[in-house]
């Protein structure tokens, strides 16, 4: 577990951040621009100081009341939104700044971090020769040569353009799948949240409103993402078979199967899948002459007003959640009320990695 | 042409260049870097000390060093009492005179060089593992090279160009404390002209000098900023 209970007191702004987030996988942090997302990175790095509190990743404590470990010591692998690379320094002068310094280096993990962020081809290189991506990558590589027990990792794609972004993400990804370091991402990208998130840490003004797994803190009604036109439900999903008449493949989740244009995924690979809630429809009878393909039996959970002429309908498809924003009128005519069961029509999904 | 006496002074001159440059690097560099990085509330009191020698008539620092140090001033008390003997019109004397007096052309440029390295590269080292001390001689010292470069070739000028102080506090003693500014203004009193140029034409070629090489330095860091 990573438990945090810290309060800092900046000029204008307070952050009072009391949660607690599993010790594995990436935990989102997530909320507008100047909630103090950076600030509640920059305090668990040591960066700020809180004068009391408690931080605890993993086994290690590095505050305790009024003990506060220096950022130095603290193992963290912090990566900065501009990569913050040192120009005096070449990519192989980066990288050896933090292995000269690094607690319980192995070389076989040295070598094993070059080789996952393919740096190896970029060792020579100026830092001033490298690409925004380069720069991201190095940087890191950099960040995980720290040996870390926790990646900081601070709005590290919203420097770079979407080619640049794409180029990256498979390197987050197997970070994700390779190492058992937990992740702190932060962003206030939707976009970047639903494909990264396991877990999801909502900031507003400083303070934390939520915190849990990700679709349950999109679909709750008390959190502020189930509402609105921006509404999704992720779905995570295997690759089950693939249609080669129709092109199509089918996807495997706790609930049935999608069936989705293919786009060459290999059988067995893992896929989120995400659904915007405007794009669910609901039907009492299961209807047959429709070109829609993905069809649920689901169960009502809750209903919500959203505005005046809409409603958000929170379902059940066996073990998966799923919202859809329909109007009041349709809610109305097709008797909705919890415990209603009906059939989920879903007009098309994104398919995220 | 030049005298056993002008060579002399050329000597101590440098001598004295060199002993005041190292010393200042020594004592400036961790003034300018507390100056750079402290929130204290009267750091401008610091600052303002420290660039008084820029506009005090060289006479003053060296009447108010001549009377400190000297064998009835405080510090030359002290040093006789610990069985020592005034400083005064020593070569001792006259570095801790061209310390005091070419301080700010050290302290400056490495304040503004240290500034201008900014918090961010120093959290990064922090977060990769390097400790106050490690941080300031990985990160803050080679991102400051040509503050360096710049404030010891200001700091050697100067002192090379210094005249009044070491009018009071030296004694113009061969070999000891003649320099070359002195010097020149003994071959000017007595006439000399023709020597008088060959020392002053000499300092002037490498004032100009060694100015040239700071802008040139200063022109290629900046150039390779520009460029990131």
């Amino acid at each position: 577990m990573i438990e945090c209970k810290i309060k800092v007191q900046l000029e204008s702004f307070m952050l009072d951040a009391n949660f607690s987030i599993p010790d594995r996988g990436i935990t989102v942090v997530f909320g507008p621009s100047g909630s103090g997302k950076t600030t509640l990175l920059r305090a668990i790095a040591g960066l700020e100081k809180s004068d009391k509190g408690f931080l605890k990743i993993g086994d290690s404590v590095w505050q305790k009341g009024e003990d506060f470990l220096a950022t130095h010591k603290r193992q963290i692998g912090y990566v900065f939104q501009d990569a913050a690379l040192f120009d005096h320094l070449d990519v192989k002068g980066n990288l050896n700044f933090v292995i000269k310094r690094a607690i319980g280096l192995k070389e076989d993990f040295i070598e094993s971090i070059h080789n996952l962020l393919e740096i190896k081809t970029l060792l020579n290189r100026k830092t001033t020769q490298l690409s925004g991506g380069e720069r991201q990558r190095v940087a890191i590589a950099r960040a995980l040569l720290t040996n870390p027990k926790i990646l900081l990792l601070d709005e590290p794609l919203s420097a770079l353009d979407l080619k640049r972004k794409n180029e990256i993400l498979p390197y987050l990804d197997s970070i994700h799948n390779d190492l058992e370091i937990p992740i702190l991402y932060v962003t206030h990208s939707q976009d970047e949240m639903s494909r990264l998130a396991d877990h999801l840490l909502l900031i507003e003004d400083g303070n934390i409103v939520g915190s849990g797994p990700v679709n349950d803190m999109l679909t709750r009604f008390d959190m502020p993402l189930s509402h609105g036109g921006d509404a999704v439900s992720i779905i995570e999903a295997e690759v089950l078979k693939r249609d080669s008449e129709f092109n199509l493949m089918h996807l495997d989740f706790l609930g049935g199967q999608f069936i989705v244009p293919d786009n060459s995924f290999p059988v067995q690979t893992k896929v989120r899948i995400r659904v915007v809630a405007r794009d669910v429809s609901l039907t009492k009878s299961k209807q047959v002459d429709t070109s829609i393909l993905n069809i649920f039996p689901a169960m009502v959970q809750e209903i919500v007003n959203e505005g005046e002429a809409q409603v958000m309908v929170r379902l059940q498809i066996k073990e998966t959640i799923l919202l859809a924003c329909i109007t009041r009128k349709s809610s109305y005519k097709l008797r909705l009320e919890k415990g209603s069961e009906v059939f989920v029509q879903v007009k098309s999904v994104a398919i995220l990695s | 042409m030049l005298n056993e006496l002008d060579f002399s002074a050329i000597i101590v001159t440098i001598k004295l260049a060199i002993v005041s440059t190292s010393i200042l690097i020594l004592i400036g560099t961790p003034i300018a870097w507390w100056l750079s990085q402290t929130k204290f509330k009267f750091k401008a009191v610091f600052e303002a000390i420290i660039a008084l020698p820029l506009i005090l008539p060289p006479t003053v620092l060296g009447f108010y060093l001549l009377i400190t140090l000297g064998s009835n001033g405080p510090i030359g008390k002290l040093l006789e009492s610990l069985g020592g003997s005034s400083i005064a019109f020593t070569f001792t004397g006259l570095v801790v005179g061209s310390v005091i007096y070419s301080m700010p052309f050290v302290v400056q440029p490495l304040q503004n060089s240290f500034s201008s390295v900014g918090r961010k590269p120093l959290e990064v080292a922090a977060t990769l593992g390097a400790s106050k001390i490690d941080r300031f001689f990985s990160v803050a010292v080679p991102l400051s090279r040509s503050g360096f470069i710049t404030a010891a070739v200001l700091g050697f000028a100067h002192t090379v160009g210094e005249f009044g102080v070491v009018l009071m506090i030296g004694g113009n003693i061969p070999g000891e404390t003649g320099v070359v500014s002195i010097a020149i203004y003994d071959h000017v009193e007595a006439m000399e002209y023709g020597q008088a140029h060959w020392l002053a034409g000499g300092l002037l070629a490498t004032s100009f000098l060694m100015l040239l090489f700071v802008y040139i330095i200063n022109r290629h860091f900046s150039i390779m900023r520009s460029k990131d």
